[in-house]
């Protein structure tokens, strides 16, 4: 029944671009599942091993950036004569080297942060962000600083029997979005369903208790923030190729932010949490344009989630679970309904 | 020679209101256990504040600022009677969440409310500056270095010498036992909320008119008073005051001799160190938490 049910979702989905005819609101379906996809790989880390990851967009914007210089390339003066030059490459190993590089930056923020725990691990992983902020405003050379990186190439496909498909148009990039989406669902779904999914919520139970039955916190915490964080790329890339600009402001705090509320609004640590905070939150810039300022959208999202936390501290899906209990338990189910509220 | 020497009296300026910031926030964190982003929006109302009372109601820079003061300590605890209160015995990460929410909320409320052009406070204060040597300064920044300094020396007496001030080291020490001892808990934490408020109210409301006033001031400022928070180590007055000249001197030296781009960098560098060398901060005393 909910795999009919999810089958018809992917179906409606797809569908979307042979009937609807405003490029306005499909622009606005591309970048929300852009951010949903962000929010899906947040949700590994926050709603899974319980890490409050603050940071996240900097993988995003790594993997935007990662993913613009490798198509555009590029020629930095690192020493005095030492020049690193690189030849623009087609688009899809900016694709791969994004998710590579945000994963292996995923593994070094982790390396560093998840020695300390709670407070102190939100304000590393914020640092962190910021800092790459900076670099990637001040390192004009490579980056253009403040005046962006411009006319990035469309991603390009090699499909069998087509050759080369340049994804100028929306639709191919809804496409691209939806397809990365359910693959990075896929593997996910995948990982948070096997023993390694079991020992992460495990840790984010009782840390204490999981180590003392022999789980090892560090490599799967590790293992977590670089999935995590090689998904993050992976969008990211996506968005700077579907933009064709960005700019340093890809690294704001409000995009980690929103990350977070579709994260903490559909419910973290289930697996449709993501998708339906995403669409909640996707929807609510295109209805107030029509008659607010940007501003309102923004004091709306702050509300919205202060409100979540108060009325629906488990967020809309496990609300919706409890009012419809899904057949025979199949997988055990994860024991979160406590986490938040007592402690 | 003489540059190093300006950049000293600059730390000394920016340091006293860093140190300010540094203070409200550590009461907060210390005593509370909140991590709290609205600290830098509090930064930004103060000087607003002031911004509206000089240019609105016309009245002067020195009547403004207690306004502003007061109006911080106010907003403080309206924020913990709404928005803590109810959230008292959730978890750190849970009113982490509504903190940001209201830090967006309040951020965005600004921005809408005066726009995205920065404003200017004129005050009483003669444009030329006291030139001392090979310094100079200006007589405001010389009178918010003053202002700054009494406002710590006020916060240690108020923490040190007052039956409030006992009060909040007891809480700080053991809730329960505090509790116990007929401590009003409750109350207790609206009162630090707002005091930690108004001294960042207070931060902005003299650091505004000495710059600018725009609506993103605050972004940065939360976290840079938690890099002083960390660098002091929790709860702890004397090392927050000390963390903020440490990390005014740190950008003033990295803005003059590595790169004005990275001045805000230098805090968030500071904050991985410190974190990763030593995390329970520069000047323990207390227990890390988390």
């Amino acid at each position: 029944m909910r795999r009919l049910f999810s089958y018809v979702i992917v179906a409606l989905l797809a569908s979307v671009p042979l009937w609807l005819g405003d490029p306005y609101i499909l622009n606005a379906f591309i970048t929300t599942g852009i951010f949903t996809i962000a929010a899906m790989s947040l949700n590994l880390l926050l709603g899974y091993t319980g890490q409050l990851s603050l940071g996240h967009v900097a993988f995003f914007g790594i993997g935007a950036y990662v993913s613009a210089l490798t198509s555009l390339g590029f020629d930095v003066e690192l020493f005095e004569g030492f020049h690193v030059v690189h030849e623009p490459w087609p688009v899809v190993y900016g694709f791969l080297l994004a998710i590579v590089f945000a994963g292996l930056c995923g593994y070094l923020v982790g390396k560093l942060s998840f020695r300390v725990r709670g407070a102190y691990f939100v304000i590393v992983t914020i640092s962190f962000a910021e800092v790459v902020r900076l670099v990637a405003l001040n390192w004009v050379e490579l980056t253009q600083g403040p005046l962006a990186l411009t006319s990035i190439p469309p991603f390009t496909l090699g499909l069998p029997g087509l050759g080369y498909v340049n994804l100028y148009g929306k639709a191919g990039n809804y496409y691209l979005v939806l397809g990365v989406g359910l693959v990075a669902y896929i593997v996910i779904k995948h990982l948070v369903q096997s023993r390694i999914g079991r020992a992460m919520i495990a840790l984010k139970e009782n840390e204490s208790l999981a180590v003392s039955i022999g789980i090892n916190v560090t490599a799967y915490l590790m293992l977590a923030a670089v999935v995590s964080a090689a998904i993050a790329g992976a969008a990211g890339s996506i968005y700077a190729h579907y933009l064709r600009i960005i700019d340093p402001d890809i690294f704001l705090f409000l995009y980690t932010v929103t990350m977070v509320i579709m994260v903490i609004t559909g419910g973290k640590g289930t697996l449709a949490g993501p998708v339906v905070g995403g669409a909640i939150f996707g929807a609510i810039p295109v209805i107030v344009r029509s008659f607010a300022a940007p501003e309102v959208q923004w004091i709306l999202y702050g509300a919205f989630m202060i409100a979540i936390i108060f009325v629906l501290p488990q967020g809309i899906v496990p609300a919706i679970e409890r009012w419809f209990p899904r057949g025979p338990i199949k997988q055990p189910r994860v024991a979160s309904q406590s986490a938040a509220s007592v402690e | 020679m003489a540059e190093f020497l300006q950049h000293i009296a600059n730390t000394l300026i920016l340091g006293g209101t860093y140190a300010l910031l540094g203070i409200g926030l550590t009461l907060i964190f210390g005593i509370m256990r909140v991590v709290n982003f609205t600290h830098g929006e509090l930064y930004t109302f103060g000087a607003y504040f002031v911004f509206l009372v000089i240019s609105v109601l016309g009245l002067n820079f020195l009547l403004a600022l207690p306004v502003a003061i007061i109006a911080g300590l106010l907003l403080g605890a309206l924020i913990e009677l709404l928005l803590l209160r109810p959230m008292r015995d959730a978890d750190i990460d849970t009113t982490m969440l509504v903190m940001i929410g209201a830090m967006i909320v309040m951020q965005n409320s600004e921005q809408l409310v005066w726009g995205g052009v920065a404003k200017s406070v004129s005050t009483p204060f003669p444009e030329t500056p006291l030139v001392m040597g090979p310094v100079s300064v200006s007589y405001l920044r010389a009178f918010v270095l003053l202002m700054a300094l009494l406002l710590i020396v006020a916060t240690y007496i108020l923490i040190n010498r007052t039956k409030l001030g006992k009060a909040m080291r007891a809480t700080f020490q053991d809730r329960d036992t505090a509790s116990l001892m007929g401590v009003n808990v409750r109350a207790i934490y609206t009162a630090t909320f707002a005091i930690g408020s108004s001294l960042a109210a207070a931060a902005g409301a003299l650091l505004g008119p000495a710059y600018v006033i725009s609506p993103h001031m605050g972004d940065i400022a939360s976290l840079k008073a938690f890099a002083i928070v960390i660098l002091g180590g929790l709860g702890n007055v004397t090392g927050a005051t000390i963390g903020g000249f440490i990390l005014a001197l740190a950008e003033e030296l990295g803005a003059g001799y590595v790169s004005s781009g990275y001045r805000d960098a230098m805090g968030f560098l500071i904050i991985i160190a410190v974190l990763l060398i030593k995390p329970t901060g520069l000047f323990a005393r207390a227990e890390r938490i988390g």
